[in-house]
């Protein structure tokens, strides 16, 4: 069966290695990119759209992990979803956590006989999704499902295990003076790049921190991430709107901007 | 924590104790002063029993030391005094119940040999409880001990899963079984790097010191394995001046440090770096320097996975060196960025 597939492993003997063996398993798998970290991967994928990508989890700038998060959101809507392998050395969080969203994962040195079940499974599921009629189910359901289920697994995603004291009050830098803003004025928070820009009615901070260390410290029942780059107050969501194509936006209180929410978060707005 | 002390038993163990003592005094009395043997021994047993009730659930109404089951301090006096007057009354009632006389008359005719007896009752009883206290305080210092054992033998097993790290291991074996593929001399090279790596890190905590110079060749391995894995993006540099080759250090004492500029520093870092290790004599001292020029302090690396490293660290040198050794984590100065790890210790 032919297929399109992405190889993202930092270490390049290994990385080699996987092409060989997978050239040996599945010689008409046409591998359309081999890249070295994570943001390289997202990019890769994004462009050139294989059905199948193979990530190692522990890479350079982002994990395995957030890589899928990345390209599950910014996925094109008329493109079938692809499928994801994890590999990984060893991880003690992450064996179970695959287990337990049945995602499929290569342990590295990766065994042949391993690698040649996981094809096969892999095949299996293309010749399902050529199978289905149009539009029958909706592509993407099951995928997500695994992501969020990774998702929440502490330890995995990079960020601290258990979420230690609730955040109350920002302390963010304004030239010499440091602004305290309380959490409940907070409209919205959003990462920029290894910032985090902390939004509210009236003006806007920059706080050194990366947003998914500042994740742990909110409370998940106020504050409702709807993208791998923001994290909004419940409260502060006037409206969600879904246009014709599907894509779900926010309107916020006292705020004019409109707030995109990914397709990994959709699912929490739904009428009562 | 062994239940000697808190279990029902220990009383009745501790009854019998007194017993075979006041056995012993019954019958020490009756072949220095002869007299009715049986007497003696009915009072001695009356008395000393009577004195160890009145201790042993007489402590019961006082605050006891967790760790001995005793009062501390005057109360253990108190109580101790109280329980002798008490015991020694009731005693010698239940002796004079028996053989139908009257040892407070003894008092009245002989003052002395009635002082006598109340001297070595409270002898004995002094005696017995030091016994039971110090045999407590003996227990006490033997599950110190044990404590102690356990949570070193616990420190040193994470330490070796510290430095076996998994995830680096069965890595390094993945490239290795890649390596015997293509490149069958490198790969021999590689396992000879793992091997003495693996050889270092097992018996390094068996022998107390090894000279720098052991030490720089152990890091050698190590980087050079890490090479293999991260190609271009890890450079090494390591300077040991000839004069420091022979000073002894605690054996891997630098590993950490390499590990947390590899795995915080360099890793993450997309662009990789480069990893600096020397030594150099400062006055009174040596200062051994671990710089690389990854990703730095601040991206959230002094996070929990950097603590162990450094903690252990830390608490080698501690225990060596005491004061006078130090380790430093600040970030490194220069356009390059990333962390400076400096060790002092005394030459």
């Amino acid at each position: 069966m032919h297929a399109t597939a992405l190889i993202a492993e930092d270490e390049a003997l290994l990385a080699a290695e996987m092409r060989a063996q997978l050239a040996r398993v599945w010689p008409e798998l046409d591998i359309v990119a081999t890249v070295g970290h994570g943001a390289a991967a997202v990019e890769a994928a994004l462009r050139l759209r294989p059905q199948i990508l193979f990530l190692d989890i522990r890479m350079p700038g982002m994990t395995g992990l957030e890589v899928a998060q990345a390209i599950a959101e910014d996925w094109p809507d008329d493109c079938a979803a692809p499928l994801i392998v994890f590999a990984t050395a060893y991880d003690q969080y992450a064996l179970q956590a695959f287990d337990h969203a049945a995602v499929d994962y290569l342990l590295k040195p990766i065994d042949a006989t391993r690698l040649a079940q996981t094809c096969a499974r892999v095949q299996a599921a293309l010749a399902a999704q050529r199978e289905a009629p149009a539009g029958a189910a909706p592509p993407w359901e099951d995928a997500l499902g695994q992501l969020r289920s990774l998702l929440a697994t502490p330890g995995l995603s990079g960020s601290v295990a258990a979420a230690p004291e609730r955040l109350q009050v920002i302390q963010a830098g304004v030239g010499n003076a440091i602004h305290l803003v309380s959490v409940d004025d907070v409209a919205y928070f959003e990462a920029a790049d290894k910032y985090v820009r902390v939004v509210t009615d009236t003006r806007e901070h920059l706080i050194r921190v990366a947003l998914r260390d500042l994740l742990p410290q909110l409370d998940p029942q106020r504050f409702w991430q709807i993208h791998r780059g923001t994290v909004v107050r419940a409260d502060a969501i006037a409206v969600a709107e879904r246009d014709e194509s599907g894509k779900l936006t926010l309107t916020l209180r006292g705020r004019p901007e409109r707030l995109a929410v990914s397709r990994l978060y959709a699912h929490r707005f739904k009428a009562m | 924590m062994t239940p000697v002390e808190t279990d029902r038993w220990h009383y009745l163990r501790h009854a019998a104790v007194v017993a075979t003592f006041s056995a012993v005094i019954a019958l020490g009395l009756g072949i220095a002063k002869g007299g009715d043997w049986i007497q003696q021994l009915v009072y001695a047993e009356a008395i000393g029993l009577s004195i160890w009730a009145c201790t042993d659930f007489g402590r019961l109404l006082f605050k006891l030391d967790p760790e001995t089951h005793w009062p501390t301090g005057w109360r253990m006096i108190a109580m101790q005094t109280g329980a002798v007057i008490v015991g020694y009354v009731i005693g010698t009632w239940i002796g004079d119940q028996y053989c139908g006389c009257s040892t407070f008359e003894v008092w009245r005719h002989s003052a002395r040999t009635f002082a006598g007896y109340l001297v070595l009752c409270i002898a004995t009883t002094v005696a017995i409880s030091f016994f039971f206290l110090s045999r407590g305080r003996d227990q006490r210092r033997l599950r110190q001990i044990a404590t102690a054992q356990r949570d070193a033998s616990e420190a040193q097993l994470k330490l070796l899963e510290s430095q076996l790290e998994p995830h680096m291991l069965f890595n390094t074996l993945a490239n290795l079984r890649v390596l015997i593929g293509i490149d069958p001399p490198r790969a021999q090279a590689m396992l000879d790097q793992l091997i003495a790596f693996l050889r270092a890190t097992l018996s390094g905590s068996q022998q107390p010191f090894h000279a720098l110079s052991a030490e720089f060749a152990r890091l050698s391995d190590y980087l050079q394995l890490m090479q293999v894995r991260m190609g271009d993006r890890l450079q090494t540099r390591l300077a040991l001046p000839r004069d420091l080759a022979d000073l002894p250090v605690p054996p891997l004492v630098l590993q950490p440090l390499v590990e947390n500029a590899i795995k915080h520093g360099l890793e993450p870092h997309v662009g990789g770096g480069r990893i600096e290790i020397s030594a150099e004599r400062s006055g009174t001292h040596v200062v051994l320097r671990v710089r690389d020029t990854g990703a730095g302090l601040a991206a959230g690396a002094s996070a929990a996975g950097t603590r162990f490293g450094l903690e252990q660290v830390r608490r080698r040198l501690q225990t060596i060196y005491g004061a006078a050794a130090t380790l430093d984590l600040r970030p490194a100065g220069g356009s390059e960025g990333g962390t400076d790890a400096i060790v002092t210790l005394p030459a």
